[in-house]
């Protein structure tokens, strides 16, 4: 299981595939623009005084549909690939996810309360209807892996084992609540919660991308700068701190760090699974496991998927749209499937 | 140099270390010796600051050792526990560079130092392959490389601690390991090491701290510690001590 490619290799490769992904989601779609109208628009958007003042058809597409769409599908990709890494790196498990520690369940409970109650109360205002949805969706996320965190505490140290095991309990209990609202609600609400909980990047805008744009950054400055501190986890967390790491102070960065990006993420565009988990596995078996270059590798990998997986599900049944959700499940999970009857 | 004082530590309500006074001294192997459960991982545990005292202090070049900050404690105190759980599939060399993070000394200094370190280990042809598909052997001196790396060469000032380090090797191995841990003691560094066999203990080690239930039962040079009577009362085994017919160092041969 030597790694196949040198870094250099993957990363240009990976930048390729981030343009090509790129393209095509600001090209494609119900009315595709040829390559150089998108370009054109993108960098019209952007300030560049190229061609006419007036604002053309194709401007109009890429800026008020497609590049908030596009910028969300990165940001999204990117932290869940990083989020993913970090998970498997604190559990030491190159099978680890991002929903172990109860971000997402939280995360869709914060929703679901947001969806049903409101209804409950006669509605929310449209106008502030998806902030608030999206504010319960990161609460919630935040809310319970803070639980996790603190019922795997003892004595000052963090038990990965407990935390790992709260968090299937948590999870269960988180759907369990989403089930009972999913029960309680009415036609309309019933629609607007499933929708939410299969994911989807549609509806983005400028207002609400601003947020994720944010906390994903952070995200990906900081991560990496762990990336040493992770490698060395890896061996154990006593071998860690015999490297001079400081292991407990390390896992807390993590799993706020996770909370804050998976909860950001599914906040913005609900539950996309397998991002998490499939990017930074292939990434390894692609490089290897050093963090110093899976971290950015999963960054942009994960990106480009999320892109492309959005595409595939503007595109399979054009002018009608699929959940991303199911279009990552739906390639994610054979591909699971095929990682683990491979590794046996 | 390390240093303990009175340790005595508890877990769970029951001590399970009591009474250790002990000095690593430079360029020396002590060997500590003692039936399962007779507190030899717990003594390495407190000796490398994972467990807090309840009584006692560690102190690491005469300053207590929870005052070091971890990247400095890590340039001078190295530690190979008893078992690695690695799944990851880092090539052998990554394992072993993993030894010079606590260091910036540079790529071409820490490569030099990660082939010296894999050499000492006698696992130099191991370098390029994957760790997760190397043996249980193997993979312990990939493991004892990586702290011969975290302290290389091993001046004076270092100290090396480690938990059963042959537990998985072979006859020729357990012999070219404790081997390397002398020459490495030769450089000038402190080594502690946790042994089962006596017979290794005996031949490689300058001190021997003997631990039965937490206690120190004795602790003097392999000459004064490994005498029948003791080893009756610790490990319930009846011995005759021989001489090496070679080294001269005491045979242990059960009756």
């Amino acid at each position: 299981m030597t790694p196949a490619l040198r870094p250099r290799s993957l990363f240009i490769a990976l930048g390729l595939l981030l343009a090509l992904a790129l393209w095509g989601s600001l090209a494609l779609g119900p009315v595709s623009l040829p390559l150089g109208e998108t370009l054109q628009a993108a960098l019209r958007l952007l300030g560049l005084p190229l061609g006419g003042s007036e604002l053309n058809q194709a401007q109009l597409i890429v800026g008020q549909i497609r590049m908030p769409r596009t910028l969300l599908g990165l940001a999204v990709g990117a932290v869940l690939a990083l989020c993913g890494v970090a998970m498997q790196g604190l559990f030491r498990n190159p099978l680890a996810d991002p929903g172990l520690i109860g971000v997402s369940s939280g995360a869709a409970l914060g929703a679901a309360i947001a969806i049903v109650g409101g209804a409950a109360f006669g509605g929310i205002p449209e106008a502030i209807a998806p902030y608030l949805l999206s504010l319960c969706a990161f609460v919630g996320g935040l809310a319970v892996t803070a639980l996790v965190y603190r019922l795997g505490r003892r004595d000052g140290l963090t038990s990965v084992v407990t935390m790992l095991l709260a968090g299937i309990a948590l999870n269960a209990l988180a759907f369990a609540c989403i089930g009972l609202f999913t029960y309680l609600a009415d036609d309309a609400t019933l629609r607007t919660l499933t929708f939410w909980n299969l994911g989807s990047l549609n509806g983005a805008s400028y207002a609400r991308l601003w947020p994720l744009l944010l906390v994903a950054f952070a995200v990906a400055l900081w991560l990496p700068r762990r990336a040493r501190a992770l490698n060395a986890l890896l061996l154990g967390e006593s071998e860690a701190r015999h490297l001079g790491f400081e292991v407990e102070r390390l896992k807390r960065e993590l799993v706020f760090c996770t909370a804050l990006g998976v909860g950001a993420a599914v906040a913005a565009a609900g539950m996309i699974g397998f991002i998490g988990l499939v990017v930074p596995h292939l990434v390894r078996l692609l490089v290897g496991p050093d963090h110093r270059v899976l971290l950015p590798a999963s960054m942009l990998a994960g990106a480009s998927l999320l892109l492309l997986a959005d595409l595939a599900a503007r595109l399979v049944l054009a002018p009608a749209e699929l959940p991303i959700g199911i279009v990552t499940a739906l390639i994610g999970a054979p591909f699971f499937l095929y990682l683990l009857i491979r590794g046996r | 140099m390390l240093q303990a004082e009175a340790l005595s530590i508890h877990r769970g309500g029951r001590t399970v270390l009591e009474g250790v006074d002990l000095a690593l001294q430079p360029g020396r192997v002590l060997g500590v010796l003692g039936p399962n459960g007779a507190g030899k991982s717990t003594l390495l545990g407190a000796l490398s600051g994972e467990l807090a005292p309840a009584h006692g202090h560690v102190r690491l070049h005469g300053r207590p050792l929870e005052q070091w900050s971890g990247s400095e404690r890590a340039r001078c105190l190295a530690v190979l526990p008893q078992s690695s759980t690695l799944s990851f599939g880092f090539r052998v060399e990554e394992v072993v560079g993993m030894g010079r993070l606590p260091h910036a000394t540079g790529l071409v200094c820490d490569r030099e130092i990660v082939e010296a370190a894999l050499r000492a280990a006698d696992a130099a042809h191991l370098f390029g392959r994957s760790y997760l598909a190397l043996s249980g052997g193997e993979r312990q001196r990939v493991h004892l490389a990586r702290v011969l790396a975290q302290l290389w060469p091993g001046a004076q000032g270092q100290t090396l601690l480690l938990d059963e380090p042959t537990s998985m090797l072979d006859p020729l191995h357990q012999h070219s390991i404790l081997q390397a841990t002398r020459a490495f003691a030769a450089q000038g560094a402190a080594v502690l090491v946790i042994l089962h066999d006596l017979n290794l203990a005996a031949r490689y080690c300058d001190r021997l701290l003997l631990l039965q239930d937490g206690r120190p039962q004795a602790l003097g040079s392999p000459d004064e510690v490994l005498r029948p009577e003791p080893l009756k009362q610790v490990f319930g085994l009846d011995v005759l001590i021989q001489r090496h017919p070679e080294q001269g160092h005491p045979l242990i041969v059960v009756r």
